[in-house]
């Protein structure tokens, strides 16, 4: 049973994966593409072998990077929208502000920050990082806490039971599967935001910025090779945070997610 | 002392204002303790708005509520009585039986006695072997019979329930309605009861009040004269009928007096 949908779920993807890999090499070679057009895999995961303890540096940089910056990002994001369910008038206040600051492309912030720290401080990219991680959660926890069911609310009223007693048992478990949304929607935002600080100076230490450089210096096949490492570090955590979802929601969560809101609602 | 004492009970929502509702006029009601009482009247007529003010989910507009000789509030803090909705409102992070045991854990009792007492009401519900089960892997009606044990957990010696029913097949329902008389005779809960079915109300009821909207007022209160114990034969019985035919000639004079829709004549 198991098993069985293991290879439902795995398997096409996978025979597609090997496919298209296959497809890109018989048209680097059959075409006789330059390298410098475009590399073919094989010659990729070559100058990847070559390179990687080069890679697995600059992975370990921008992962670090990226993981900070997603912990802490969550940790504030939970804590202010635990503060906004609680108080609805500064809710109404901070909300339009928060979805205005988050259209702006807050990439342009880490020029400035890299002008108030030291020319080689990885802070500035953590404190970008944060700030996506923590839109993301806020906005999505926000939304669990104060989208209850009516019912669930008028129940704990007739328990007798306090704003605390039904922040505990119905708001915070209610947002958990918000939360895990959230995480994964973030996991994988936060690598790329980390990436993406690298352009805007710094320390040539990180994934992204040796991509810029090898694709400026025309290593086309070693620039791959870390686009490469870049696409295993954002799995990695996409896995991670699916992973962590599955052992926090008591029942599987993506299932309760599926019969959650309409039977309760349905039924 | 009355289970339930209602007088003059008013209730206006959105007071002052264009869409204004005159929800319910001069109710005046009282239930015996150990008496089953339905509310029956077309949609909007203000049934579930009783049943809220009775459990002091909202505040009266003009006239009282007591419950076990207490004001509705302090019956509320006390947890005096189990409600039960049309939606079961199970909380679905939590297994059937921590369901249950919420408002236990609420009124501050520890663990072991809680658990004991979420069994013995699975016990009463039939539903034994879910204790461990999570609502969504239960059927529609196993669901609401989850929702009444909750309901039943406190022993409460006042029941409400609004359409509990409703969502449910006529097999079940019939099954539940059963279910439902044989726990009160154990317990000895007075009920009140909000359905839209006439067949259903009469079955269950002592007496069934028949109500008519705009404004929301009490037009009838139809006795029941079933004798003893209701059972499936009771199903067939002449009084039964006679109930029926009462509460509907009581909804007709509803009907005549203004056009309304919403009850089932099943
Ligand atoms: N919170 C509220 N605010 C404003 N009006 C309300 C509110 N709750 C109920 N009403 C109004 O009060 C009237 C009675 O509503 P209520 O829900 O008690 O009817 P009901 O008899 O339970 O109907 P149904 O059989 O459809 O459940 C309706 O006109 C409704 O629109
Ligand atoms: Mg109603």
């Amino acid at each position: 049973m198991k098993s069985r949908s293991l290879l439902r779920n795995v398997l096409p993807p996978a025979v597609f994966g090997i496919g298209f890999i296959a497809l890109w090499e018989l048209v680097v070679k059959g075409f006789d593409l330059k390298p410098y057009f475009l590399a073919p895999p094989s010659k990729i995961w070559q100058k990847f072998i070559q390179n990687f303890d080069l890679i697995w540096g600059a992975t370990k940089v921008s992962g670090t990077n990226a993981l900070i910056g997603l912990l802490v990002g969550a940790v504030f994001g939970i804590l202010m929208s635990l503060v906004l369910s609680r108080y609805r008038t500064l809710s109404d206040l901070v909300t339009p502000l928060a979805i205005a600051l988050n259209a702006i492309p807050i990439f342009v912030l880490v020029a400035v920050l890299n002008n108030m720290f030291a020319i080689t401080s990885e802070v500035p990219r953590r404190i970008m990082v944060t700030l996506v991680v923590y839109f993301i959660v806020l906005v999505n926890v926000a939304k669990g806490l104060t989208q209850v069911s009516p019912t669930h609310v008028e129940l704990m009223k007739s328990y007798a039971a306090s704003e605390v007693s039904i922040l505990r048992k119905v708001r915070v478990p209610n947002a958990v599967p918000y939360l895990f949304t959230a995480l994964k929607i973030a996991a994988p935002a936060s690598v790329i935001t980390a990436f993406v600080s690298e352009y805007f100076g710094g320390s040539q230490n990180g994934l992204g910025s040796r991509i810029a450089s090898n694709i400026a210096n025309s290593k086309n096949a070693v620039a791959w090779a870390y686009v490469l490492g870049a696409c295993l570090l954002g799995l990695a955590f996409y896995v991670i945070s699916s992973l962590l979802e599955g052992v926090a929601t008591p029942g599987g969560g993506s299932k309760r997610a599926e019969t959650g809101p309409g039977a309760r609602r349905g039924n | 002392m009355s289970a339930v004492e209602i007088s003059s009970l008013g209730k206006v929502f959105n007071a002052g204002s264009a869409n204004q509702v005159d929800a319910l006029v001069d109710i005046d009601l009282s239930i015996a303790p150990g008496e089953f009482v339905s509310l029956i009247g077309p949609s909007g007529c203000g049934k579930s708005t009783l049943l809220r003010l009775i459990a002091n989910l909202l505040e009266p507009t003009s006239g009282s509520v007591t419950v076990n000789g207490k004001s509705a509030k302090q019956a509320r803090l006390d947890q005096d009585y189990g409600m039960a909705f049309q939606q079961s409102g199970l909380f679905e992070w939590r297994t059937v039986a921590k369901n249950i045991e919420l408002p236990l854990e609420l009124k501050g009792w520890e663990k072991a006695k809680r658990r004991a007492r979420a069994l013995e009401m699975l016990e009463l519900v039939k539903l034994a072997d879910f204790a461990e089960h999570y609502p969504w892997q239960l059927s529609g009606g196993m669901q609401q019979r989850v929702a009444i044990a909750r309901a039943l957990a406190v022993h409460p010696q006042l029941l409400l329930m609004d359409e509990p029913f409703g969502a449910l097949d006529e097999m079940t329902r019939e099954h539940m309605q059963s279910e439902l008389l044989s726990i009160c005779r154990r317990t000895g809960s007075s009920v009140v009861f909000v359905t839209h079915s006439i067949p259903e109300a009469v079955y269950l009821s002592n007496r069934v009040v028949v109500m008519s909207p705009r404004p929301g007022r009490i037009t009838k209160i139809v006795d029941v004269g079933i004798e003893g114990e209701r059972t499936d034969a009771t199903r067939d019985n002449a009084a039964f009928f006679a109930g029926i035919t009462a509460v509907r000639e009581a909804l007709r004079g509803v009907e005549m007096s203004d056009h309304v829709r919403g009850i089932e004549d099943r």
